[in-house]
């Protein structure tokens, strides 16, 4: 796939507000494109609100914001956008190959007929074989498990043939097994595709063997850097203002100490 | 509409009988023009609401849409006391309540003491509008259980109009109504007008209670706009078998309906509630004894494949 290599993400003092409450300001980074970037930070720090500014559904109270060359723009087929993942309805009789078909035609008006409709169901296929569900995706979407599902919900992303990856938590209320599996597999499909790479988590053991930078959301304020510049207690103490300190084990995982009393007395 | 006269049954000269010969039967149904009308309005009818009960069922609005029948009540009695066709009453209620309800999107969901409440107090002006038309109750005996059988030639073409063009702009929106009905959130990113959707769609339905309501009536109207489609979502989980199942059969209580009550001297309403009912049960017992078959051979059968060289 021929790809240019200017940068994915160009942000230039951006703030993001809802009307008068501010959630972070004057942000500049750059993600680049094919860069797998991991969101980080407390809960109502912005992380989402970043989202919802690079997909064009909340204008920058200031600054400017370029995504893939261009001003963000609400339907942007260049971008795939899987939402922090819902509880899907246990009841709901729709099979998981028909959610994957929303990814490929989903916003044209009227309904498909003739060769579109062929087309349509190879598009399908071929995004339930990149994410390896073929075993399950004429199932009812509401019976399967949340790592089948969000298999699923990745390929209705897949399936719209973006450049680039917006993922809001796909590695949450995963068992640690399904967290790796699930976050490989977005690592090798970006890889394959060349695809810029937004995934939000809470936690960044998962994705310390793939992610290429950290962009940590908190305070008010933006940090981005590779993984051992950002997580560290001395970066993270200036972006909380709180004394933060974080460990690593022997694996070379890493522990973030102190949040919990900070996010405890934020969100009270 | 005609008076409550008709509503249950006529009673024909020579006493009809229902045979072997079908050619004969459906000759013999569709005798008078009372039951042509009947028969063409009640189709019409039964394929709108088996089409846009498809989605009021996904999208989690059965109660909704049970809801703006009885704000049409208010609407179609208003209209009597002031001289008007009462589906006039009946479609300016039930469309800009569609309206306020669509506006509110999401947020109707879990408003069911909302819902019920402004539905008690439409009937409660219905009642009080009835009683100001001074007129006999029959009308509003009618409007509240159906009328099928009252229907005039005039109305039939209405409805079929209603009818066309409701089912059109459910063609012309499908897919993106499916999106922003199964995945909002990624509908709405992906430049699906959510909001404007859901407007439409209210107003949509609303056009098509209103059509149902001649031949169910304010109150049975669940019978044919939630039931087929509840039905449908258990037999399949396609939405494009899902809309042809529960279009099939709201059309099939339908003429059910209408052919037994041409026979027996009860009302149709009950025999076409009383078809969508027990249809019901035997689709959740099947499911559930489904269910409890398939289960674990599934799983075996399947390991059983995996393992065979």
């Amino acid at each position: 796939m021929a790809r240019s290599s200017s940068p994915s993400i160009v942000a230039e003092g951006l703030t993001a507000a809802y009307g008068d409450r501010l959630v972070w300001q004057d942000a500049s980074f750059t993600v680049n494109a094919g860069e797998f970037v991991a969101v980080l930070g407390p809960n109502g720090g912005g992380k989402s609100t970043l989202f919802r500014l690079l997909l064009g559904l909340l204008s920058p109270a200031a600054g400017s914001l370029q995504v893939l060359g261009r001003r963000p723009r609400r339907g942007n087929p260049a971008i795939g956008y899987v939402p922090q993942r819902r509880d899907i309805d246990p009841d709901l009789s729709i099979r998981g190959r028909d959610f994957v078909h929303l990814g490929v035609d989903g916003s044209q008006w009227g309904v498909a007929i003739g060769r579109s409709v062929v087309d349509a169901s190879q598009r399908v296929d071929r995004a339930v074989d990149a994410v390896q569900a073929r075993a399950y995706a004429d199932r009812p979407i509401g019976r399967l498990s949340g790592g089948e599902q969000q298999r699923l919900l990745l390929a209705q992303a897949l399936a719209g043939e973006p450049e680039m990856l917006l993922l809001d938590e796909p590695l949450a209320s995963l068992d640690l097994r399904n967290q790796n599996v699930i976050a490989e597999l977005v690592a090798s499909l970006a890889q394959a595709n060349g695809f810029t790479v937004l995934l939000i988590a809470h936690d960044i053991n998962p994705l310390l063997p793939i992610v290429d930078r950290v962009l940590y959301v908190a305070h008010g304020g933006l940090a981005i850097g590779k993984p051992d510049e950002v997580i560290t207690s001395e970066r993270l103490s200036r972006l909380y203002d709180a004394p933060i300190e974080v460990l690593q084990d022997s694996h070379g995982h890493m522990f973030v100490v102190g949040l919990e009393a900070e996010s405890a007395h934020h969100d009270g | 509409m005609a008076d409550l006269s008709v509503v249950g049954m006529l009673s024909p000269s020579a006493a009809p009988y229902f045979g072997w010969d079908l050619v004969r039967d459906v000759q013999e149904l569709l005798r008078y023009a009372f039951m042509q009308h009947a028969f063409e309005a009640g189709t019409v009818v039964a394929l709108t609401a088996g089409v846009i009960g498809y989605f009021v069922v996904l999208r989690g609005l059965s109660f909704a849409a049970h809801g703006l029948s009885h704000i049409g009540f208010a609407g179609a009695t208003g209209a009597v006391l002031l001289g008007l066709p009462p589906i006039v009453g009946l479609l300016a209620f039930t469309m800009s309540a569609g309206a306020v309800m669509g506006a509110l999107g999401q947020r109707l969901r879990g408003r069911d003491v909302t819902i019920g409440l402004v539905m008690a107090w439409s009937l409660g002006l219905g009642l009080l509008f009835t009683a100001l038309y001074r007129g006999s109750a029959s009308r509003a005996i009618g409007i509240l259980f159906g009328q099928v059988f009252g229907i005039t030639g005039q109305e039939v073409a209405v409805t079929s109009v209603a009818g066309v063009l409701t089912l059109l702009a459910l063609v012309i929106a499908y897919r993106p109504l499916l999106f922003t009905t199964l995945d909002q959130e990624v509908a709405e990113a992906k430049g699906v007008p959510v909001r404007g959707l859901s407007i439409a769609f209210m107003v949509i339905l609303a056009v098509a209670v209103s059509e149902a309501v001649q031949v169910v009536g304010v109150l049975l109207i669940f019978a044919l706009i939630v039931a087929p489609a509840a039905i449908a979502e258990r037999v399949t989980s396609r939405p494009s078998h899902g809309i042809l199942v529960s279009a099939a059969l709201a059309v099939l209580f339908t003429w059910a309906g209408l052919t037994v009550a041409y026979y027996v001297p009860y009302p149709v309403g009950f025999f076409i509630t009383t078809f969508a009912f027990l249809s019901y049960v035997v689709a959740r017992l099947l499911s559930y004894l489904g269910a409890r078959r398939t289960v674990r051979p599934r799983g075996w059968r399947e390991a059983q494949v995996r393992h065979s060289p």
